[in-house]
């Protein structure tokens, strides 16, 4: 059996469609079976509620007198895209204010104007023939707009992946804070309720449709960015009149350490037209599995722990290498519910018809990495060969020779392998001589807890390391623990100029 | 029920908190304490009954007391009940109901301060004690 789209929207119109959540969507199918759900269900609704940094709108301000050709657009101080003609921008989600930094950015200009509130526009423009204007602040709030366009290249990702951390300290990330030693695992996304996760095979989401986009009836204009369906990762690029927007479904928000984003509601109606819609509708957290990812490893592909389940994740707590770690979900699981209840109230109130995609997307697409032509410099391209060392039983008068005679501030200390067991500085040596105490052998005043690098590792990481834990040097060692180099900020100074290239 | 202590050590070096549970017979857990050589701030909890002989044991030694209703509070305007808060927090302060609001218990609050660097919405803040 199968339904069509008109005979869907006949019942809309004459009140007797049956709609449903896709929450409340497993139960059904187990309980009519499949082709009892198809005969019942004419529409399932999907929700979504998170951070969706990849987020923001077209803006047309109308035309002053004398008009501006407008090059540099602030409004509320958050610099907005003004490359497009001459009283239009784009203003991005995660732009941050030149004068408040993190704590406001476009997320909040954007949320601001939703809530009614007045906003500054500030352009600037070197000046034409036909737009003489150079200068222009004024005070707009969101219905003195001709149009606020939401725009969002990249929302509603099917699935995300968790994130847990291994390091020994608390990273601030996009993905929330992440406390150290596997402390907790964050993840995102509204499982059960996803709009993808509910038609994975795109079969019913594609260009044209009819969606909820922050409060306002909106539209899928096609794939969304870094959109990957092949590995289940699919995303989708929507649209919406600001002006219909609601301050329920758009809150700015602020991760600390990393920077601005906005929280958006989305979602997708999906016609119950045929078996396959029937089973895709059917999936349940247990179904839609993840991966939990070490953000601890500063590189593209971070390795993953482990696997695990929306299930596993909303019970709260996962088993990480032996222990059990609290989880804390990034996205609103109430707010998701919310937004598929509105939206099913708008179908059954016939305020959204269904609509089948006028242009299908791929699913099975995958994003590539980027191709990078130019040679990124390694640690092992600066740093220095010549490392002196001592071993950490001999005498601090020993290591005091060989840190004048090295010319150096650096000394590693190695253990009896000739792998490496700590560092001192002449700092360390100066304290033990002017103090004379027990300490007798380098081991005493040597420090063990040495923040090192690795010999592929990125310049930026390395330098990302010096400035985080205050230090001066880094060690460069091996697989085996062997010490290779040593990296200071002298090193880092050949990068000026390109002297690494020789 | 949770009480703020701060003191001063110009007053020299009294112990205050041993005094304070020798002379009461109250048995008072050291949630936080911060003490370097000028003074301290020390987060106490004791029994809701006995908080008030331990407030003026304190307070006779030269420490001044406060309560702490609401060590933490939440703007219920802006949190979306996302649940940022819940893994960071190492008292297990904040939970989800059945209906996935979030729900605080604050009398297990020992104000770390980790939920509100922690909240995307700025929805969290400590109660600062009048």
């Amino acid at each position: 059996m199968e339904k069509s789209i008109e005979l869907i929207n006949n019942r809309i119109r004459e009140g007797n469609a049956r709609v449903v959540t896709a929450e409340e969507m497993p139960a059904i199918v187990a309980e009519l079976g499949e082709e009892g759900a198809l005969a019942e269900v004419d529409v399932v609704t999907t929700g979504t509620f998170g951070a969706m940094c990849s987020t923001g709108a077209f803006l047309n301000f109308g035309h002053s007198d004398p008009p501006i050709r407008m090059s540099q657009v602030f409004l509320n101080d958050v610099e907005a895209y003004g490359g497009i003609a001459a009283v239009d921008a784009y203003l991005g989600a995660t732009q941050q204010s030149t004068t408040r930094g993190m704590e406001y950015g476009g997320a909040h200009v954007l949320e601001d104007f939703v809530a009614g509130k007045r906003v500054e526009l500030r352009a600037l423009s070197r000046g034409t023939d036909c737009y003489p204007r150079r200068e222009l602040t004024t005070e707009l709030i969101l219905e003195d707009l001709n149009q606020a366009i939401m725009v969002n290249p990249r929302n509603a990702y099917q699935r995300y992946n968790a994130a847990t951390n291994t390091t020994d300290r608390t990273l601030l990330t996009y993905m929330g804070m992440l406390l150290p030693d596997c402390g907790n695992v964050t993840y995102s996304g509204a499982g059960v309720l996803s709009p993808l996760s509910n038609d994975p095979s795109f079969h019913v989401i594609g260009s044209g449709v009819t969606i909820f986009l922050a409060g306002a009836p909106g539209m899928i204009i096609g794939e969304g960015t870094q959109h990957s369906p092949g590995k289940g990762f699919g995303t989708l690029m929507v649209t919406a009149d600001m002006k219909e927007m609601s301050q329920d479904y758009l809150r700015a928000a602020t991760m600390t350490g990393y920077g601005v984003t906005m929280y958006i509601g989305v979602g997708v109606p999906l016609p119950v037209i045929d078996l396959e819609v029937v089973r895709s509708t059917a999936v349940t957290d247990a179904d839609i599995r993840v991966k939990v990812i070490d953000y601890g490893i500063p590189t593209r592909d971070r390795p993953a722990l482990r696997e695990v389940s929306y299930a596993d994740l909303k019970k709260g707590e996962v088993e990480i290498r032996g222990e059990m770690v609290k989880t804390s979900s990034l996205s609103s699981f109430r707010k998701a519910r919310q937004v598929a209840r509105e939206l099913k109230r708008w179908v059954e109130t016939g305020k959204m018809p269904l609509a089948l995609p006028t242009r299908r997307i791929d699913a099975r697409k995958l994003v590539r990495p980027m191709r990078e032509t130019a040679r990124v410099p390694r640690v092992q391209d600066i740093m220095d060969r010549n490392v002196p060392s001592v071993s950490d039983g001999e005498a601090i008068q020993e290591a005091a020779k060989k840190l004048l005679r090295g010319d150096t501030n650096h000394l590693v200390v190695l253990d009896r392998e000739g792998k490496l067991a700590g560092i001192i500085t002449t700092y360390d040596v100066s304290k033990a001589i002017a103090r004379p105490g027990r300490a007798k052998q380098v081991r005493d005043i040597m420090t063990t807890k040495v923040i090192t690098a690795n010999p592929d590792e990125h310049v930026d990481i390395a330098a990302r390391k010096l400035e985080q834990y205050n230090v001066s040097a880094l060690p460069v060692v091996g697989q085996g623990n062997q010490v290779l180099g040593m990296l200071t900020a002298i090193d880092l100074g050949k990068l000026f100029g390109g002297r690494w290239l020789k | 029920m949770k009480l703020l202590v701060t003191f001063s050590r110009r007053k020299g070096y009294e112990p205050i908190i041993a005094k304070a549970v020798k002379e009461t017979g109250v048995l008072i857990r050291v949630d936080r304490a911060h003490i370097d050589s000028s003074g301290g701030e020390v987060l106490i909890d004791v029994p809701e009954e006995s908080c008030r002989i331990v407030s003026e044991k304190m307070g006779s030694l030269g420490a001044v007391v406060k309560v702490l209703e609401h060590p933490v509070v939440r703007d219920e305007n802006e949190c979306v009940d996302c649940g940022a808060c819940v893994s960071v927090c190492p008292r297990e302060v904040f939970a989800f109901d059945g209906e996935w609001r979030l729900v605080m218990a604050v009398e297990k609050c020992v104000l770390c301060g980790k939920c509100i660097e922690a909240c995307p919405h700025d929805a969290l803040s400590q109660q600062v004690p009048g």
